[in-house]
């Protein structure tokens, strides 16, 4: 069977007065129906566009899409109006992504009216259902997003994702601007459908605790490029890029007495725009010599596990 | 509560901040939200302590407490002591306040990005906040805030930039150079890293560590992020809807955690090695700020809620040599 999504050497580059920013620099994967792929990297590493760009919302400069082996790469107004009815997106700030003027019940339908399918009636009976899925009182249908707290208002976010049916969500940091306690409802509330539903999930986060807790697989985005890929265990177990390395020491775990050699790099994210040929983490690497000039390709070290160094084929470094 | 304290610190510095039952309501038009309840805190000399919970918790409001900076109206301190170095700061009058803010008692504010003067280049921010509080000469002050830069690891020749051409990370550096500018003994520090990323979070962090033990500040630590918590501080108070729940050392707080709410804010948080397939949440939402239910008031949350729960309030218990407990599982009459 032909794999959901399938993306080949995707580029989006940003004209800007300075040259080219290199947002997402060929990245390429594959993703099975009902799995979750964890998208980890810092801000400004083209994660946000990485999602973006499948879902058509930019365009993109450079690749290849394949949804249930379909191209979509440049979809026809007619095709692209049905993809969307496949993929979907859950935005990151539940507070800025909601018309204020909407009360809740408007929100939710809202995709349902545009879709033209069902009659009056039977959006309303829709759109009752889907606050029931996700967890809203029945209550909420007439209030206004600035009534309700951020988990609620994710809450939402999720319904109208969900209105269409979708096979494939984008989930752009759903639960970053939650507190803990409401995290982890969303959470659980985002494994449970899946688990119903048979969605397939990207899951487009900077925190690395929930990627390893909802993705299957995992990769690793550095500067518009994946330095690393894998299975969500493996990755964790035997990290073998170095950034993935600091990264991975750099989560603070809540225990007192696990107190871990933490890697703390030199220096900052560099620019992506004009990026040099070679590894573009060489600047704050400390393992980084002279090799680290030529460009590097993902090499699969282990089944399944992808990276994006030399260093990491000479096992003993 | 402070008695108990003092015994398990005799031997150990001095406090340099006591909170007696601060109680802030905010006064809007629809209702009066009671924002802190009675809030009872001893920060010792050097110590680093830490306030967690979750948004609208009180923490933010307890910190302007202390430094007198509530936007008043539509906040209002009703009640209670801040005693800072043995004179209550409620008694202060604005000119002395002004003295005290960014000299004694410095602030790193949430987000670096609104923190900074956009039009004032980064170098003169510092300087200013140095020459306003000590009688030196303007190239005096100059040269200290070149060296604040180089301290948080900026080199002295970005001085005259602006905000704009910093990364994230830097002007929450600068942020926190400012802060640590006229070596402040007790600084306030809400949420320094939540809008960095993790590495440069680990940086600051660790940053923060070091100047600490080498100036000897006592820092109080405003976070959601128990890791975070777990990495920096001495001891933690936890509070829910303006009440501390739970207080006591790090150590005795992570390893026997007591109350139900900090029991439930473990539980939810995603672990690195766990197995289980679901999360395990605290049900439900923090009770409405402008009308807070008679009882205790994580009670409609609680797995453990008991009837009395529902009917009073618990008072504070001491489970263990300075670690206090608000609850009646523990006793709490």
């Amino acid at each position: 069977m032909a794999p959901l999504l399938e993306v080949q050497d995707l580029k989006k580059y940003f004209k800007t007065g300075a040259g080219l920013l290199h947002a997402v620099d060929g990245v390429s994967f594959t993703l099975d129906q009902g799995k979750t792929l964890g998208v980890v990297g810092e801000s400004g590493c083209g994660k946000t566009t990485l999602g973006r760009v499948i879902l058509h919302l930019l365009d993109l400069t450079d690749g290849k899409m394949y949804f249930e082996g379909q191209d979509i790469t440049y979809p026809t107004r007619k095709e692209l109006r049905r993809l969307r009815e496949e993929m979907q997106i859950i935005f990151q700030d539940p507070y800025s992504s909601l018309n204020p003027r909407m009360t809740v019940s408007e929100a939710i339908m809202e995709p349902l009216i545009i879709q033209k399918k069902l009659n009056k009636d039977e959006i309303r009976a829709e759109t009752k259902k889907l606050m029931d899925t996700v967890g809203l009182a029945e209550r909420f249908e007439n209030a206004y997003p600035h009534e309700l707290d951020g988990g609620r208002r994710q809450r939402i976010g999720i319904a109208r994702a969900l209105a269409l049916k979708p096979k494939f969500i984008v989930c752009d940091e759903p639960v970053s601007a939650l507190d803990v306690s409401i995290q982890a409802q969303i959470i659980n509330l985002m494994l449970d459908l899946q688990e119903e539903r048979d969605l397939t999930y990207m899951f487009v986060t900077h925190d690395l605790s929930v990627v390893k807790y909802i993705s299957d697989e995992i990769m690793v985005m550095y500067l518009g490029q994946v330095v690393e890929k894998a299975p969500s265990d493996e990755l964790f177990r035997d990290p073998l890029h170095p950034y993935t390395q600091a990264l991975l020491s750099a989560i603070p775990i809540p225990d007192i007495h696990q107190k871990r050699e933490r890697i703390i790099m030199k220096g900052e994210i560099t620019s992506p725009i004009n990026p040099k040929p070679g590894c573009r983490f060489a600047a704050r690497c400390w393992l980084a010599s002279e090799e680290c000039n030529n460009p590097q390709v993902l090499q699969e070290i282990a089944p399944n596990h992808f990276v994006a160094c030399w260093k990491a084929n000479n096992a003993d470094y | 509560m402070i008695r108990g304290l003092r015994i398990e610190v005799h031997e150990v510095a001095e406090n340099i901040l006591e909170i007696k039952d601060l109680v802030v309501k905010y006064h809007t038009d629809d209702a009066v939200i009671h924002a802190v309840n009675g809030v009872n805190l001893t920060v010792k000399k050097g110590e680093t302590i830490g306030l967690v919970g979750e948004t609208g918790a009180g923490k933010t409001t307890i910190a302007r407490s202390i430094l007198r900076i509530l936007q008043t109206p539509p906040a209002k301190i009703w009640g209670g002591e801040i005693i800072f170095k043995d004179e209550d700061i409620m008694q202060k009058t604005e000119k002395e306040m002004r003295k005290i803010r960014g000299n004694q008692i410095a602030m790193i504010f949430q987000d670096p990005m609104t923190a900074l003067n956009p039009i004032e280049r980064v170098g003169f921010q510092i300087a200013e906040a140095i020459g306003l509080h000590n009688k030196i000469s303007r190239a005096e002050a100059e040269r200290r805030a070149c060296d604040m830069l180089e301290m948080v690891g900026i080199p002295m020749e970005r001085y005259n930039e602006y905000p704009h051409q910093f990364s994230g990370g830097m002007k929450q550096r600068v942020v926190i150079a400012m802060a640590l500018a006229c070596n402040p003994e007790l600084l306030l520090a809400d949420e320094p890293t939540t809008a960095l990323d993790v590495t440069i979070q680990a940086q600051v962090l660790e940053m923060m560590q070091s100047l600490k033990e080498k100036l000897g500040t006592s820092v109080i630590l405003i976070t959601h992020d128990l890791g975070v918590v777990a990495q920096t501080c001495d001891s933690v108070a936890v509070v829910y809807a303006g009440e501390i729940v739970e207080y006591g050392t790090a150590e005795h707080i992570f390893d026997h955690t007591a109350h139900p709410y900090t029991i439930g804010l473990f539980n939810s948080l995603p672990k690195l090695d766990s197995t289980e397939p679901r999360l395990k949440p605290i049900k439900g939402l923090m009770p409405d700020p402008t009308n807070l239910p008679k009882g205790c008031s994580f009670c409609e949350r609680c797995p453990e809620a008991m009837e009395k729960c529902a009917e009073k309030s618990p008072g504070v218990t001491e489970v263990a040599p300075g670690h206090f407990v608000k609850c009646f599982l523990v006793g709490g009459e």
